[in-house]
Protein backbone atom coordinates (compact mmCIF):
# COMPACT_ATOMS: atom_id res chain seq x y z
CA UNK A 1 0.00 0.00 0.00
CA UNK A 2 2.82 2.37 0.90
CA UNK A 3 4.62 1.76 -2.38
CA UNK A 4 1.40 2.21 -4.33
CA UNK A 5 0.71 5.53 -2.61
CA UNK A 6 4.25 6.62 -3.27
CA UNK A 7 3.90 5.83 -6.98
CA UNK A 8 0.59 7.67 -7.18
CA UNK A 9 2.09 10.69 -5.44
CA UNK A 10 4.96 10.70 -7.89
CA UNK A 11 2.58 10.75 -10.87
CA UNK A 12 0.24 13.35 -9.36
CA UNK A 13 3.26 15.40 -8.30
CA UNK A 14 4.64 15.34 -11.86
CA UNK A 15 1.51 17.02 -13.15
CA UNK A 16 1.44 19.58 -10.33
CA UNK A 17 5.07 20.39 -10.99
CA UNK A 18 4.58 20.95 -14.72
CA UNK A 19 1.68 23.36 -14.18
CA UNK A 20 3.31 25.16 -11.28
CA UNK A 21 6.71 25.53 -12.93
CA UNK A 22 5.05 27.14 -15.93
CA UNK A 23 3.14 29.50 -13.69
CA UNK A 24 6.29 30.32 -11.73
CA UNK A 25 8.10 31.32 -14.94
CA UNK A 26 5.36 33.83 -15.75
CA UNK A 27 4.93 35.05 -12.19
CA UNK A 28 8.66 35.39 -11.69
CA UNK A 29 8.94 37.94 -14.48
CA UNK A 30 5.77 40.01 -14.40
CA UNK A 31 4.41 39.37 -10.90
CA UNK A 32 0.90 38.81 -12.31
CA UNK A 33 -1.52 36.42 -10.63
CA UNK A 34 -2.08 34.64 -13.93
CA UNK A 35 -5.36 32.74 -13.37
CA UNK A 36 -5.76 32.30 -17.15
CA UNK A 37 -2.80 29.90 -17.00
CA UNK A 38 -5.37 27.20 -16.21
CA UNK A 39 -7.31 28.23 -19.31
CA UNK A 40 -4.19 27.55 -21.36
CA UNK A 41 -3.82 24.19 -19.62
CA UNK A 42 -7.38 23.21 -20.63
CA UNK A 43 -6.65 24.41 -24.18
CA UNK A 44 -3.62 22.12 -24.29
CA UNK A 45 -5.72 19.12 -23.29
CA UNK A 46 -8.58 19.82 -25.73
CA UNK A 47 -6.23 20.63 -28.60
CA UNK A 48 -4.14 17.57 -27.79
CA UNK A 49 -7.16 15.29 -28.12
CA UNK A 50 -8.26 16.92 -31.39
CA UNK A 51 -4.77 16.54 -32.87
CA UNK A 52 -4.52 12.97 -31.60
CA UNK A 53 -7.76 12.11 -33.38
CA UNK A 54 -6.35 13.65 -36.57
CA UNK A 55 -2.83 12.26 -36.50
CA UNK A 56 -3.08 9.17 -34.32
CA UNK A 57 0.40 9.87 -33.00
CA UNK A 58 0.48 10.91 -29.34
CA UNK A 59 4.00 12.34 -29.29
CA UNK A 60 3.41 14.57 -32.31
CA UNK A 61 0.02 15.78 -31.10
CA UNK A 62 1.30 16.39 -27.56
CA UNK A 63 4.23 18.52 -28.67
CA UNK A 64 2.20 20.36 -31.29
CA UNK A 65 -0.57 21.08 -28.80
CA UNK A 66 1.94 22.32 -26.22
CA UNK A 67 3.52 24.60 -28.83
CA UNK A 68 0.11 26.02 -29.75
CA UNK A 69 -0.55 26.59 -26.04
CA UNK A 70 2.75 28.42 -25.91
CA UNK A 71 1.65 30.78 -28.69
CA UNK A 72 -1.68 31.29 -26.92
CA UNK A 73 0.35 32.36 -23.88
CA UNK A 74 2.23 34.90 -26.00
CA UNK A 75 -1.08 36.28 -27.31
CA UNK A 76 -2.42 36.64 -23.78
CA UNK A 77 0.66 38.62 -22.81
CA UNK A 78 0.80 40.85 -25.87
CA UNK A 79 -2.85 41.77 -26.16
CA UNK A 80 -4.03 41.70 -22.58
CA UNK A 81 -1.31 42.06 -19.99
CA UNK A 82 1.20 44.36 -21.67
CA UNK A 83 -1.17 47.32 -21.73
CA UNK A 84 -1.91 47.28 -18.01
CA UNK A 85 1.47 46.45 -16.50
CA UNK A 86 1.83 49.96 -15.07
CA UNK A 87 -1.63 49.89 -13.46
CA UNK A 88 -2.47 48.69 -9.97
CA UNK A 89 -1.73 44.97 -9.57
CA UNK A 90 -5.42 44.17 -9.21
CA UNK A 91 -6.11 45.19 -12.81
CA UNK A 92 -4.18 42.37 -14.53
CA UNK A 93 -5.65 39.98 -11.94
CA UNK A 94 -9.21 40.90 -12.89
CA UNK A 95 -8.33 40.79 -16.59
CA UNK A 96 -6.90 37.34 -16.06
CA UNK A 97 -10.08 36.20 -14.31
CA UNK A 98 -12.25 37.61 -17.12
CA UNK A 99 -10.05 35.91 -19.70
CA UNK A 100 -10.34 32.60 -17.89
CA UNK A 101 -14.16 32.85 -17.81
CA UNK A 102 -14.30 33.77 -21.51
CA UNK A 103 -11.82 31.04 -22.48
CA UNK A 104 -13.75 28.29 -20.69
CA UNK A 105 -16.97 29.29 -22.36
CA UNK A 106 -15.31 29.57 -25.76
CA UNK A 107 -13.98 26.01 -25.39
CA UNK A 108 -17.49 24.86 -24.53
CA UNK A 109 -18.80 26.47 -27.71
CA UNK A 110 -16.05 24.92 -29.83
CA UNK A 111 -15.62 21.47 -28.29
CA UNK A 112 -19.02 20.98 -26.64
CA UNK A 113 -19.78 20.73 -22.92
CA UNK A 114 -19.25 16.99 -22.49
CA UNK A 115 -16.38 14.99 -21.11
CA UNK A 116 -14.52 13.21 -23.85
CA UNK A 117 -12.41 10.13 -23.37
CA UNK A 118 -8.70 10.45 -24.16
CA UNK A 119 -7.44 6.91 -24.27
CA UNK A 120 -4.03 6.31 -25.70
CA UNK A 121 -2.43 2.94 -26.03
CA UNK A 122 1.25 3.24 -25.21
CA UNK A 123 3.68 0.54 -26.06
CA UNK A 124 4.82 0.65 -22.47
CA UNK A 125 3.89 -2.49 -20.53
CA UNK A 126 2.19 -2.18 -17.15
CA UNK A 127 4.30 -3.29 -14.25
CA UNK A 128 2.22 -5.51 -12.00
CA UNK A 129 3.60 -7.09 -8.86
CA UNK A 130 1.98 -8.45 -5.74
CA UNK A 131 1.37 -5.14 -4.05
CA UNK A 132 2.21 -2.56 -6.69
CA UNK A 133 0.69 -1.67 -10.05
CA UNK A 134 2.37 0.86 -12.30
CA UNK A 135 0.49 1.47 -15.53
CA UNK A 136 1.96 2.47 -18.86
CA UNK A 137 0.35 5.94 -18.64
CA UNK A 138 1.99 6.54 -15.29
CA UNK A 139 5.43 5.67 -16.66
CA UNK A 140 4.80 7.92 -19.66
CA UNK A 141 3.77 10.88 -17.48
CA UNK A 142 6.77 10.62 -15.21
CA UNK A 143 9.11 10.24 -18.20
CA UNK A 144 7.70 13.30 -19.97
CA UNK A 145 7.98 15.32 -16.76
CA UNK A 146 11.59 14.31 -16.18
CA UNK A 147 12.55 15.14 -19.77
CA UNK A 148 10.78 18.53 -19.59
CA UNK A 149 12.40 19.44 -16.28
CA UNK A 150 15.87 18.49 -17.52
CA UNK A 151 15.29 20.51 -20.69
CA UNK A 152 14.07 23.46 -18.61
CA UNK A 153 17.10 23.21 -16.34
CA UNK A 154 19.36 23.22 -19.37
CA UNK A 155 17.61 26.21 -20.96
CA UNK A 156 17.57 28.25 -17.77
CA UNK A 157 21.19 27.62 -16.82
CA UNK A 158 23.14 27.03 -20.02
CA UNK A 159 21.60 29.29 -22.65
CA UNK A 160 21.60 33.05 -23.16
CA UNK A 161 17.80 33.06 -23.23
CA UNK A 162 17.55 31.35 -19.87
CA UNK A 163 20.02 33.73 -18.30
CA UNK A 164 18.09 36.68 -19.73
CA UNK A 165 14.91 35.23 -18.21
CA UNK A 166 16.54 34.90 -14.82
CA UNK A 167 17.86 38.44 -15.06
CA UNK A 168 14.37 39.74 -15.92
CA UNK A 169 12.89 37.90 -12.97
CA UNK A 170 15.46 39.60 -10.78
CA UNK A 171 14.94 43.15 -11.98
CA UNK A 172 13.00 43.86 -15.16
CA UNK A 173 13.98 47.50 -15.63
CA UNK A 174 17.63 47.04 -14.78
CA UNK A 175 17.88 44.16 -17.24
CA UNK A 176 16.37 46.38 -19.93
CA UNK A 177 18.87 49.11 -19.13
CA UNK A 178 21.70 46.63 -19.63
CA UNK A 179 20.61 46.12 -23.23
CA UNK A 180 18.62 42.90 -23.10
CA UNK A 181 15.48 42.81 -25.22
CA UNK A 182 12.91 42.58 -22.43
CA UNK A 183 9.94 42.28 -24.75
CA UNK A 184 11.34 39.16 -26.41
CA UNK A 185 12.44 37.67 -23.11
CA UNK A 186 9.03 38.12 -21.50
CA UNK A 187 7.40 36.53 -24.55
CA UNK A 188 9.82 33.63 -24.25
CA UNK A 189 8.86 33.25 -20.59
CA UNK A 190 5.20 33.17 -21.49
CA UNK A 191 5.86 30.70 -24.30
CA UNK A 192 7.77 28.28 -22.10
CA UNK A 193 5.36 28.58 -19.19
CA UNK A 194 2.32 28.04 -21.40
CA UNK A 195 4.08 25.21 -23.27
CA UNK A 196 4.47 23.36 -19.97
CA UNK A 197 0.83 24.09 -19.06
CA UNK A 198 -0.35 22.64 -22.39
CA UNK A 199 1.84 19.60 -21.87
CA UNK A 200 0.38 19.09 -18.40
CA UNK A 201 -3.12 19.39 -19.88
CA UNK A 202 -2.46 16.56 -22.33
CA UNK A 203 -0.92 14.37 -19.62
CA UNK A 204 -3.82 14.89 -17.19
CA UNK A 205 -6.28 14.22 -20.03
CA UNK A 206 -4.59 10.88 -20.72
CA UNK A 207 -4.23 9.97 -17.05
CA UNK A 208 -7.87 10.72 -16.13
CA UNK A 209 -8.99 9.49 -19.54
CA UNK A 210 -11.22 12.55 -19.86
CA UNK A 211 -10.97 16.01 -21.33
CA UNK A 212 -13.56 18.77 -20.88
CA UNK A 213 -13.81 22.59 -21.16
CA UNK A 214 -13.89 23.32 -17.42
CA UNK A 215 -11.00 21.03 -16.49
CA UNK A 216 -8.94 24.09 -15.63
CA UNK A 217 -11.12 25.08 -12.71
CA UNK A 218 -9.27 23.22 -9.96
CA UNK A 219 -5.76 23.92 -11.31
CA UNK A 220 -6.60 27.64 -11.62
CA UNK A 221 -6.15 28.12 -7.90
CA UNK A 222 -4.33 24.98 -6.88
CA UNK A 223 -1.35 25.74 -9.09
CA UNK A 224 -0.92 28.90 -7.03
CA UNK A 225 -0.80 26.88 -3.85
CA UNK A 226 2.18 24.98 -5.24
CA UNK A 227 3.80 28.22 -6.38
CA UNK A 228 3.31 29.79 -2.95
CA UNK A 229 4.52 26.72 -1.06
CA UNK A 230 7.65 26.73 -3.19
CA UNK A 231 8.28 30.42 -2.60
CA UNK A 232 6.82 32.74 -5.22
CA UNK A 233 9.03 32.76 -8.27
CA UNK A 234 11.38 29.96 -7.27
CA UNK A 235 11.53 27.18 -9.89
CA UNK A 236 13.36 24.74 -7.62
CA UNK A 237 10.80 25.45 -4.90
CA UNK A 238 7.88 24.78 -7.25
CA UNK A 239 9.31 21.36 -8.14
CA UNK A 240 9.86 20.35 -4.52
CA UNK A 241 6.52 21.76 -3.36
CA UNK A 242 4.62 20.00 -6.17
CA UNK A 243 5.89 16.60 -5.08
CA UNK A 244 5.46 17.31 -1.36
CA UNK A 245 1.87 18.48 -1.86
CA UNK A 246 0.99 15.46 -4.03
CA UNK A 247 2.49 13.16 -1.40
CA UNK A 248 0.65 14.86 1.47
CA UNK A 249 -2.66 14.70 -0.42
CA UNK A 250 -2.31 11.08 -1.49
CA UNK A 251 -1.31 9.82 1.94
CA UNK A 252 -3.84 11.89 3.88
CA UNK A 253 -6.71 10.85 1.60
CA UNK A 254 -5.64 7.21 1.88
CA UNK A 255 -5.65 7.58 5.67
CA UNK A 256 -9.32 7.06 6.47
CA UNK A 257 -9.46 9.22 9.57
CA UNK A 258 -8.99 12.42 7.61
CA UNK A 259 -12.15 14.44 7.39
CA UNK A 260 -11.54 17.17 4.84
CA UNK A 261 -11.42 16.86 1.05
CA UNK A 262 -8.24 16.99 -1.01
CA UNK A 263 -8.30 20.63 -1.93
CA UNK A 264 -8.73 21.75 1.66
CA UNK A 265 -5.51 19.90 2.58
CA UNK A 266 -3.58 21.96 0.06
CA UNK A 267 -4.98 25.19 1.39
CA UNK A 268 -4.50 24.36 5.05
CA UNK A 269 -0.89 23.46 4.28
CA UNK A 270 -0.50 26.77 2.47
CA UNK A 271 -2.05 28.90 5.21
CA UNK A 272 0.06 27.19 7.89
CA UNK A 273 3.23 27.67 5.88
CA UNK A 274 2.42 31.32 5.20
CA UNK A 275 1.91 31.93 8.91
CA UNK A 276 5.27 30.50 9.87
CA UNK A 277 7.39 31.33 6.84
CA UNK A 278 5.60 33.93 4.72
CA UNK A 279 8.10 33.65 1.89
CA UNK A 280 7.60 29.93 1.13
CA UNK A 281 9.96 26.97 1.35
CA UNK A 282 12.58 28.36 -1.01
CA UNK A 283 11.53 32.00 -1.00
CA UNK A 284 13.81 34.88 -0.32
CA UNK A 285 12.84 37.10 2.57
CA UNK A 286 12.37 40.19 0.43
CA UNK A 287 10.72 40.34 -2.91
CA UNK B 1 -41.01 40.77 -17.33
CA UNK B 2 -43.07 40.99 -14.20
CA UNK B 3 -42.80 43.38 -11.32
CA UNK B 4 -41.86 40.54 -8.97
CA UNK B 5 -38.93 39.61 -11.18
CA UNK B 6 -37.69 43.21 -11.28
CA UNK B 7 -38.03 43.67 -7.53
CA UNK B 8 -36.20 40.42 -6.83
CA UNK B 9 -33.42 41.42 -9.22
CA UNK B 10 -33.15 44.79 -7.47
CA UNK B 11 -33.02 43.07 -4.10
CA UNK B 12 -30.02 41.08 -5.34
CA UNK B 13 -28.47 44.31 -6.64
CA UNK B 14 -28.83 45.70 -3.13
CA UNK B 15 -27.30 42.65 -1.44
CA UNK B 16 -24.35 42.65 -3.84
CA UNK B 17 -23.90 46.39 -3.34
CA UNK B 18 -23.47 45.81 0.38
CA UNK B 19 -20.98 43.02 -0.35
CA UNK B 20 -19.02 45.17 -2.78
CA UNK B 21 -18.97 48.09 -0.33
CA UNK B 22 -17.69 45.82 2.42
CA UNK B 23 -14.90 44.43 0.25
CA UNK B 24 -14.09 47.99 -0.78
CA UNK B 25 -13.32 48.84 2.84
CA UNK B 26 -10.60 46.19 2.73
CA UNK B 27 -9.24 46.93 -0.74
CA UNK B 28 -10.02 50.58 -1.23
CA UNK B 29 -9.39 51.97 2.22
CA UNK B 30 -6.97 49.55 3.82
CA UNK B 31 -5.24 48.23 0.68
CA UNK B 32 -5.72 44.58 1.68
CA UNK B 33 -6.75 42.56 -1.38
CA UNK B 34 -8.97 39.64 -0.41
CA UNK B 35 -10.15 36.98 -2.82
CA UNK B 36 -12.06 35.10 -0.15
CA UNK B 37 -14.81 37.52 0.67
CA UNK B 38 -17.52 34.97 -0.06
CA UNK B 39 -16.39 33.19 3.11
CA UNK B 40 -17.75 36.03 5.27
CA UNK B 41 -20.86 36.19 3.12
CA UNK B 42 -21.37 32.48 3.76
CA UNK B 43 -20.66 32.66 7.48
CA UNK B 44 -23.31 35.39 7.83
CA UNK B 45 -25.85 33.39 5.86
CA UNK B 46 -25.17 30.12 7.70
CA UNK B 47 -25.19 31.79 11.11
CA UNK B 48 -28.58 33.35 10.50
CA UNK B 49 -29.97 30.16 8.96
CA UNK B 50 -28.86 28.09 11.95
CA UNK B 51 -30.28 30.56 14.46
CA UNK B 52 -33.69 30.73 12.79
CA UNK B 53 -34.11 27.18 11.46
CA UNK B 54 -32.22 24.98 13.93
CA UNK B 55 -32.53 27.03 17.11
CA UNK B 56 -35.87 28.65 16.37
CA UNK B 57 -34.80 32.21 17.15
CA UNK B 58 -36.76 35.15 15.77
CA UNK B 59 -35.24 36.91 12.74
CA UNK B 60 -34.72 40.09 14.72
CA UNK B 61 -32.61 38.22 17.26
CA UNK B 62 -30.62 36.31 14.69
CA UNK B 63 -29.82 39.43 12.63
CA UNK B 64 -27.54 41.13 15.20
CA UNK B 65 -26.16 37.75 16.29
CA UNK B 66 -25.16 36.77 12.76
CA UNK B 67 -23.54 40.16 12.17
CA UNK B 68 -21.60 39.86 15.43
CA UNK B 69 -20.44 36.37 14.54
CA UNK B 70 -19.17 37.42 11.11
CA UNK B 71 -17.47 40.44 12.65
CA UNK B 72 -15.70 38.04 14.99
CA UNK B 73 -14.65 35.83 12.07
CA UNK B 74 -13.51 38.94 10.22
CA UNK B 75 -11.34 39.76 13.21
CA UNK B 76 -10.06 36.18 13.38
CA UNK B 77 -9.34 35.77 9.67
CA UNK B 78 -7.83 39.25 9.65
CA UNK B 79 -5.08 38.16 12.03
CA UNK B 80 -3.04 36.41 9.28
CA UNK B 81 -2.97 39.70 7.36
CA UNK B 82 -0.62 41.04 9.99
CA UNK B 83 1.98 38.60 8.82
CA UNK B 84 1.08 37.82 5.24
CA UNK B 85 1.22 40.53 2.58
CA UNK B 86 0.45 41.34 -1.05
CA UNK B 87 0.00 38.35 -3.36
CA UNK B 88 0.53 35.99 -0.45
CA UNK B 89 -2.46 37.56 1.27
CA UNK B 90 -4.56 37.15 -1.88
CA UNK B 91 -3.75 33.44 -1.90
CA UNK B 92 -4.21 33.01 1.84
CA UNK B 93 -7.71 34.50 1.53
CA UNK B 94 -8.51 32.16 -1.40
CA UNK B 95 -7.42 29.35 0.90
CA UNK B 96 -9.71 30.51 3.70
CA UNK B 97 -12.61 30.60 1.27
CA UNK B 98 -11.99 26.97 0.33
CA UNK B 99 -11.56 25.80 3.89
CA UNK B 100 -14.79 27.53 5.00
CA UNK B 101 -16.79 26.08 2.09
CA UNK B 102 -15.41 22.60 2.67
CA UNK B 103 -16.37 22.83 6.36
CA UNK B 104 -19.94 23.69 5.29
CA UNK B 105 -19.80 20.73 2.92
CA UNK B 106 -18.35 18.14 5.27
CA UNK B 107 -19.85 18.87 8.67
CA UNK B 108 -23.34 17.45 8.93
CA UNK B 109 -24.43 20.15 11.40
CA UNK B 110 -24.27 22.59 8.47
CA UNK B 111 -26.41 20.27 6.34
CA UNK B 112 -23.55 19.13 4.09
CA UNK B 113 -24.12 19.53 0.36
CA UNK B 114 -27.88 19.75 0.94
CA UNK B 115 -27.46 23.01 2.81
CA UNK B 116 -30.12 24.46 5.07
CA UNK B 117 -33.65 24.89 3.78
CA UNK B 118 -36.82 26.51 5.09
CA UNK B 119 -35.22 29.77 6.19
CA UNK B 120 -38.14 32.06 7.09
CA UNK B 121 -38.74 35.58 5.77
CA UNK B 122 -38.64 38.22 8.49
CA UNK B 123 -41.93 39.70 9.58
CA UNK B 124 -42.62 43.20 10.77
CA UNK B 125 -45.70 44.13 12.83
CA UNK B 126 -47.29 40.80 11.97
CA UNK B 127 -46.68 41.15 8.22
CA UNK B 128 -44.24 38.80 6.55
CA UNK B 129 -41.92 40.75 4.25
CA UNK B 130 -42.61 39.41 0.78
CA UNK B 131 -41.20 40.70 -2.53
CA UNK B 132 -41.90 44.44 -2.18
CA UNK B 133 -41.41 44.52 1.56
CA UNK B 134 -38.14 42.64 1.37
CA UNK B 135 -36.88 44.89 -1.40
CA UNK B 136 -37.62 47.99 0.68
CA UNK B 137 -36.01 46.35 3.69
CA UNK B 138 -32.87 45.60 1.66
CA UNK B 139 -32.87 49.12 0.26
CA UNK B 140 -33.01 50.50 3.80
CA UNK B 141 -29.92 48.49 4.68
CA UNK B 142 -28.10 49.66 1.54
CA UNK B 143 -28.75 53.28 2.55
CA UNK B 144 -27.63 52.62 6.12
CA UNK B 145 -24.43 50.94 4.89
CA UNK B 146 -23.69 53.84 2.54
CA UNK B 147 -24.13 56.31 5.40
CA UNK B 148 -21.91 54.16 7.60
CA UNK B 149 -19.15 53.97 4.97
CA UNK B 150 -19.38 57.74 4.44
CA UNK B 151 -19.04 58.23 8.16
CA UNK B 152 -15.97 55.98 8.14
CA UNK B 153 -14.37 57.95 5.31
CA UNK B 154 -15.08 61.28 7.00
CA UNK B 155 -13.93 60.22 10.41
CA UNK B 156 -10.29 60.00 11.42
CA UNK B 157 -10.33 56.25 10.85
CA UNK B 158 -9.92 56.94 7.18
CA UNK B 159 -6.56 58.58 7.62
CA UNK B 160 -5.37 55.45 9.30
CA UNK B 161 -6.67 53.26 6.48
CA UNK B 162 -5.30 55.50 3.75
CA UNK B 163 -1.92 55.64 5.41
CA UNK B 164 -1.70 51.83 5.51
CA UNK B 165 -2.74 51.60 1.90
CA UNK B 166 -0.14 54.08 0.70
CA UNK B 167 2.83 52.94 2.74
CA UNK B 168 2.81 50.69 5.76
CA UNK B 169 6.29 51.65 6.95
CA UNK B 170 5.61 55.36 6.69
CA UNK B 171 2.27 54.95 8.44
CA UNK B 172 3.95 53.11 11.29
CA UNK B 173 6.63 55.75 11.59
CA UNK B 174 4.13 58.59 12.08
CA UNK B 175 2.40 56.63 14.80
CA UNK B 176 -0.48 54.94 12.98
CA UNK B 177 -0.90 51.51 14.48
CA UNK B 178 -0.91 49.37 11.34
CA UNK B 179 -2.04 46.13 13.00
CA UNK B 180 -4.95 47.89 14.68
CA UNK B 181 -6.29 49.43 11.50
CA UNK B 182 -5.90 46.23 9.52
CA UNK B 183 -7.89 44.37 12.14
CA UNK B 184 -10.52 47.15 12.16
CA UNK B 185 -10.83 46.88 8.39
CA UNK B 186 -11.24 43.10 8.45
CA UNK B 187 -13.75 43.23 11.32
CA UNK B 188 -15.92 45.92 9.71
CA UNK B 189 -15.74 44.26 6.29
CA UNK B 190 -16.65 40.95 7.88
CA UNK B 191 -19.63 42.44 9.70
CA UNK B 192 -21.01 44.07 6.54
CA UNK B 193 -20.50 40.90 4.48
CA UNK B 194 -22.31 39.05 7.26
CA UNK B 195 -25.22 41.45 6.91
CA UNK B 196 -25.29 40.75 3.18
CA UNK B 197 -25.22 37.02 3.92
CA UNK B 198 -28.13 37.41 6.32
CA UNK B 199 -30.17 39.30 3.72
CA UNK B 200 -29.32 36.70 1.08
CA UNK B 201 -30.26 33.71 3.26
CA UNK B 202 -33.69 35.11 4.15
CA UNK B 203 -34.31 36.14 0.55
CA UNK B 204 -33.43 32.72 -0.86
CA UNK B 205 -35.02 30.58 1.84
CA UNK B 206 -32.42 27.88 1.21
CA UNK B 207 -28.64 28.04 1.19
CA UNK B 208 -26.00 25.63 -0.08
CA UNK B 209 -22.22 25.60 0.35
CA UNK B 210 -21.71 26.36 -3.34
CA UNK B 211 -23.48 29.72 -2.96
CA UNK B 212 -20.34 30.95 -1.18
CA UNK B 213 -17.56 29.34 -3.18
CA UNK B 214 -14.50 30.91 -4.78
CA UNK B 215 -16.24 32.12 -8.00
CA UNK B 216 -18.50 34.27 -5.83
CA UNK B 217 -15.45 35.90 -4.26
CA UNK B 218 -14.16 36.53 -7.76
CA UNK B 219 -17.32 38.28 -8.84
CA UNK B 220 -17.39 40.47 -5.71
CA UNK B 221 -13.82 41.56 -6.42
CA UNK B 222 -14.71 42.22 -10.07
CA UNK B 223 -17.61 44.45 -8.98
CA UNK B 224 -15.33 46.58 -6.82
CA UNK B 225 -12.56 46.88 -9.40
CA UNK B 226 -14.87 47.54 -12.36
CA UNK B 227 -16.78 50.21 -10.47
CA UNK B 228 -13.77 51.99 -9.08
CA UNK B 229 -11.68 51.03 -6.06
CA UNK B 230 -11.84 53.40 -3.12
CA UNK B 231 -14.99 55.25 -4.11
CA UNK B 232 -18.45 54.72 -2.59
CA UNK B 233 -20.56 54.93 -5.70
CA UNK B 234 -18.12 52.80 -7.76
CA UNK B 235 -18.64 49.45 -6.04
CA UNK B 236 -22.42 50.01 -6.10
CA UNK B 237 -22.38 50.69 -9.85
CA UNK B 238 -20.13 47.66 -10.34
CA UNK B 239 -22.45 45.47 -8.26
CA UNK B 240 -25.60 46.60 -10.07
CA UNK B 241 -23.92 46.28 -13.48
CA UNK B 242 -22.59 42.77 -12.90
CA UNK B 243 -25.86 41.59 -11.32
CA UNK B 244 -27.97 42.88 -14.20
CA UNK B 245 -25.53 41.97 -16.98
CA UNK B 246 -26.22 38.19 -16.99
CA UNK B 247 -29.96 38.98 -17.04
CA UNK B 248 -29.60 41.37 -19.99
CA UNK B 249 -27.49 38.79 -21.77
CA UNK B 250 -30.25 36.19 -21.52
CA UNK B 251 -31.12 36.75 -25.17
CA UNK B 252 -27.71 35.38 -26.12
CA UNK B 253 -28.26 32.48 -23.73
CA UNK B 254 -25.59 30.25 -25.18
CA UNK B 255 -22.82 32.85 -25.31
CA UNK B 256 -23.62 34.45 -21.98
CA UNK B 257 -20.53 33.65 -19.94
CA UNK B 258 -18.28 34.24 -22.94
CA UNK B 259 -19.66 37.75 -23.48
CA UNK B 260 -19.57 38.41 -19.74
CA UNK B 261 -15.87 37.52 -19.64
CA UNK B 262 -15.11 39.61 -22.72
CA UNK B 263 -16.92 42.65 -21.28
CA UNK B 264 -14.97 42.36 -18.02
CA UNK B 265 -11.67 42.13 -19.92
CA UNK B 266 -12.47 45.05 -22.23
CA UNK B 267 -13.67 47.29 -19.42
CA UNK B 268 -10.49 46.58 -17.48
CA UNK B 269 -8.27 47.15 -20.52
CA UNK B 270 -9.80 50.51 -21.35
CA UNK B 271 -10.97 51.62 -17.90
CA UNK B 272 -8.22 50.30 -15.65
CA UNK B 273 -9.12 52.60 -12.75
CA UNK B 274 -12.75 51.54 -12.89
CA UNK B 275 -15.81 53.23 -14.38
CA UNK B 276 -15.93 55.71 -11.51
CA UNK B 277 -12.25 55.73 -10.63
CA UNK B 278 -9.79 58.52 -11.26
CA UNK B 279 -9.90 58.31 -15.06
CA UNK B 280 -13.25 56.56 -15.46
CA UNK B 281 -15.71 57.67 -18.14
CA UNK B 282 -18.70 57.64 -15.81
CA UNK B 283 -16.88 59.85 -13.37
CA UNK B 284 -16.16 62.37 -16.12
CA UNK B 285 -19.86 62.36 -17.04
CA UNK B 286 -20.84 62.98 -13.44
CA UNK B 287 -18.31 65.64 -12.60
CA UNK B 288 -18.65 67.64 -15.79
Amino acid sequence: MFLQNLTNSLVLGSVYVLIAVGLTLVYGILRILHIAHAGIYAFGALMGLTLYKLTGNILVSMILSAALSGFLGILVYRYFYRKVLSESRIVPLVISIGLFVAMQDLYRLIWGPYKEAFSVNFNIPDIVTENLIITGDQIFIVLVTIISLVALYFIMNKTKWGKALKACADDLQMTGALGINIERTVMLGFFMGSFLAGLAGVLVGIYDNSVYPTMGEVPSYKAFVVVVLGGFGSLKGAVVAGFILAGAETFLVAWKGFLLPRDAIAFIAMILLLMFKPSGIFGRETG
Amino acid sequence: MTLDYLLTLMTFCGIYSILALSLNILIGYAGQVSLGHAAFFGIGAYASAIFTVKLGFSYWVSLPLSILITAFFGFLLGLPSLRVKHDFLVLATIGMNFVVVSLFNYISFFGGPYGIVGIPRPSLFGHTLMTIGYFLYTLLWVILVILFVRYLTKKYVRYGFEAIKEDEWAAESIGVSVPRFKIYAFTIAGALAGLAGNLWAHQMGAIFPDNFSFPVSISILTMVVLGGIGTIIGPIVGAVLLTILPEILRFVQDYRMFIYGVIVVLLMLYQPSGLLGKKGILRRLVTR
